[in-house]
C-alpha cells in the first residue's frame, strides 16, 4: 500500500497548470513557509468565465498535487462553479487523502476562493462576503 | 538505478548476519530456559554472542542485557537511572534538545513524576561541549544522558571528555550509541559510560534487537515484567537468531570499520562538496565532527516531502525532516535544535550512505538532487519569494 492513489502520484508527477500568469485578473496566495506550504493560484476570467488558470505550490505531493487537480476542476467553468469547489470534492478527485493531508485539499479550496475574491475586489464587483471565510484553516499557526 | 540512501534509518542485513541467524530459527531453536540439548545449545549460544558483543564494547558479559532495541534501552537506562536517583533524593536530569525521541518522551514521563529535566543547547553545530555538561551538573543531578552521534545530523559528541566530566563528578552517564555501535569506537571503561544503548538494525544485524550495557553495580529498573531471563531484569523468551545475528553483524562492523569510515568519510566529503553548489543550500551539523556516512542539507525554497518522493522516482532512498514526512505539524525538533528556522526545516534532505555506496551513486545523486531542487523551487511561490526578494533569504548563498 503506497503513501498516496495513483491519482495523487500522476498529479504529483505530472502537475497540470503549473506556472504563472503575468496578467492575471485574479491571484490568490495561502499558506505560509513556517507551516511548509504555500498555494498561490492564477486566474485569467472572461464574462464570469475561467478561461485559464496556473498554480505555483511551495509544499508536500499532496499539496501539488491538490493545487494541480483544483485547477484542473475550475478551469473553463463559471466563476460561481469555482467558488463552490469543496476541498472535499478535490479529495474525492484524487481517490482520496491521507487523514493528515485532508489540509492541503482545504488550503487548493481556499487558494481559489482568494484568487476570486481579489478578482472581485480589483473590479469592484459587489459579493456575498460570508463566501470568503477570514483566515486560513492552518492547523498549525492558526494564520 | 537503485541507491540506498537511507542507511541512519535502517541497514540491509550483511550475509555474515543472516548466515549467524539461520541455525536457530530450525536447528538449535530450543528455548534458553530449557534444560534439555537442544535448549542448553541455545543458551550456549546465547553467552557467546553476549561475550563477543562485550568484547566490542569493552565491558563484561554480564553487563550486557539484551533487549528489543535501542528505544527499549532507552527507556530502561532513563527508568533505572531516575529510580536510582530517586532513592537518594536525587532528581535532576541533564540531557540535550536532539535527543532521539526515545530519550525525549521517557524524559517526558520522568518530568511528570517530579524529575527535573534540563536540556543543553546544542549549539549551531549540533555539538554539546565537556564544559557546558560540567557547568549544568548540580549536587542532585542523578543522570547526564546524550546521544554518541546524532541519528538525522550525524554530529558525534566528544563522548569521552563528557563520561571523564561525569565520572569526576560522580554522575551516571548514558549515551544512546545507536547511530555510533558498529560505525565508531566504543570503549565503556576508556570513555567513562555507565549505560549505553545500541541497536542491531543499524549496522546490518536485524530488527527488533538491541542491547542495554550498564556497568556492573547499576541496578536495572524492569520496563518488561515476566520471567527470570536477562536475570531476571528484561523478561521474555530471548531471540536467539536475532541476538546471533547482531553479535555477528557488530564484530564484522568493528572488525571494518577502519577501511570503511576511510572510504565512506571520501564519498560523504564528495557528496557534501557537490550538494554545496547547489544555490541558497547549507549543510545541516558540524563539518568535521560527523558520522563518515551522513550528509543532511536544507534547501531554501522547497519542502522535503515533495523532494523525497521525486529522488524515489530516481531510484534514490533518503529522508527528510520536513513535517509532512514526520507526519506531525513541525518539522524536525533537530533541525529547530540547531537553529534552522521552519521554513528552511522543511527543505531539509537527509542521505545517509552505506558500505555499497560508491563514487559513481554519488555522483548521480548529486546530479539527481540538483535536478529536483530546481525542477520544485521553478514551481514554488516561496522560492520566486526569495529570488525576487519579497522574503530575505535565510542562508547567505
Amino acid at each position: 500500500m503506497a503513501l498516496y492513489s495513483e491519482k495523487v502520484m500522476d498529479h504529483f508527477r505530472n502537475p497540470r497548470n503549473v506556472g504563472v500568469i503575468e496578467d492575471a485578473d485574479g491571484v490568490g496566495e495561502v499558506g505560509n513557509p513556517v507551516c511548509g506550504d504555500i498555494m498561490k493560484i492564477y486566474l485569467k476570467i472572461e464574462n464570469d468565465i475561467i478561461t485559464d488558470v496556473k498554480f505555483e505550490t511551495f509544499g508536500c505531493g499532496s499539496a501539488i498535487a491538490s493545487s494541480s487537480m483544483a485547477t484542473e476542476l475550475i478551469k473553463g467553468k463559471p466563476l460561481s462553479e469555482a467558488l463552490a469547489l469543496t476541498n472535499k470534492a478535490v479529495t474525492e478527485a484524487l481517490d482520496g487523502l491521507p487523514a493528515h493531508k485532508l489540509h492541503c485539499s482545504v488550503l487548493a479550496e481556499e487558494a481559489i476562493k482568494s484568487a476570486v475574491k481579489d478578482y472581485y475586489d480589483k473590479n469592484g464587483i459587489e459579493y456575498d462576503h460570508s463566501q470568503f471565510p477570514e483566515g486560513e484553516s492552518c492547523p498549525h499557526c492558526g494564520e | 538505478m537503485h541507491i540506498y540512501a537511507d542507511n541512519a534509518a535502517t541497514t540491509k542485513m550483511s550475509r555474515t548476519a543472516i548466515e549467524a541467524m539461520l541455525p536457530y530459527m530450525d536447528k538449535i531453536y530450543g528455548n534458553p530456559s530449557s534444560l534439555y540439548t537442544i535448549g542448553q545449545e541455545a543458551k550456549e549460544a546465547l553467552e557467546s554472542a553476549r561475550e563477543r558483543i562485550a568484547v566490542c564494547l569493552g565491558c563484561t558479559p554480564r553487563e550486557i542485557t539484551f533487549t528489543s532495541g535501542g528505544s527499549e534501552a532507552d527507556n530502561q537506562a532513563l527508568l533505572s537511572a531516575a529510580a536510582i536517583g530517586a532513592r537518594k533524593g536525587k532528581k535532576h536530569i541533564i540531557s540535550t534538545a536532539f535527543e532521539h525521541h526515545a530519550i525525549l518522551h521517557t524524559l517526558k514521563k520522568l518530568e511528570k513524576q517530579g524529575f527535573e529535566v534540563e536540556l543543553l543547547d546544542v549549539h549551531k553545530n549540533g555539538l554539546v561541549t565537556p564544559e557546558q555538561v560540567a557547568n549544568a551538573i548540580r549536587e542532585d543531578t542523578c543522570l547526564v544522558t546524550i546521544m554518541y552521534a546524532n541519528n538525522e545530523i550525524g554530529t558525534v559528541q566528544p563522548i569521552a571528555e563528557i563520561g571523564a566530566v561525569c565520572r569526576e563528578k560522580g554522575v551516571l552517564f548514558h549515551t544512546d550509541a545507536v547511530q555510533a555501535a558498529g560505525h565508531l569506537p566504543i570503549d565503556v571503561v576508556a570513555q567513562n559510560i555507565d549505560m549505553l544503548s545500541l541497536s542491531a538494525h543499524k549496522f546490518h544485524g536485524p530488527k527488533g534487537c538491541g542491547v542495554l550495557y550498564a556497568r556492573r553495580g547499576i541496578a536495572l529498573t524492569n520496563v518488561i515484567e515476566g520471567g527470570a531471563q536477562e536475570r531476571g531484569k528484561r523478561a521474555g523468551t530471548e531471540n536467539v537468531p536475532a541476538i546471533m545475528g547482531m553479535a555477528a553483524a557488530l564484530e564484522e562492523s568493528c572488525d571494518n570499520m577502519d577501511s570503511d569510515n576511510f572510504r565512506l568519510a571520501a564519498l560523504r566529503d564528495r557528496l557534501i562538496e557537490g550538494l554545496d553548489q547547489i544555490p541558497y543550500s547549507e549543510l545541516n551539523g558540524d563539518r568535521e565532527h560527523r558520522l563518515p556516512t551522513n550528509v543532511n542539507f536544507c534547501f531554501e525554497g522547497i519542502e522535503g516531502e515533495s523532494l523525497l518522493l521525486l529522488l524515489d522516482d530516481k531510484g534514490i532512498s533518503a529522508s527528510s525532516g520536513s513535517a509532512c514526512t514526520s507526519g506531525s505539524l513541525d518539522p524536525s525538533h533537530v533541525l529547530l535544535a540547531i537553529g534552522r528556522p521552519h521554513e528552511v526545516a522543511h527543505g531539509s534532505l537527509r542521505l545517509t550512505i552505506g558500505p555499497d555506496c560508491d563514487q559513481e551513486q554519488i555522483d548521480y545523486i548529486i546530479r539527481s538532487v540538483e535536478e529536483v531542487v530546481t525542477y520544485l523551487r521553478n514551481m514554488s511561490p516561496f522560492w520566486r519569494d526569495l529570488v525576487t526578494g519579497k522574503r530575505p533569504h535565510v542562508f547567505a548563498k
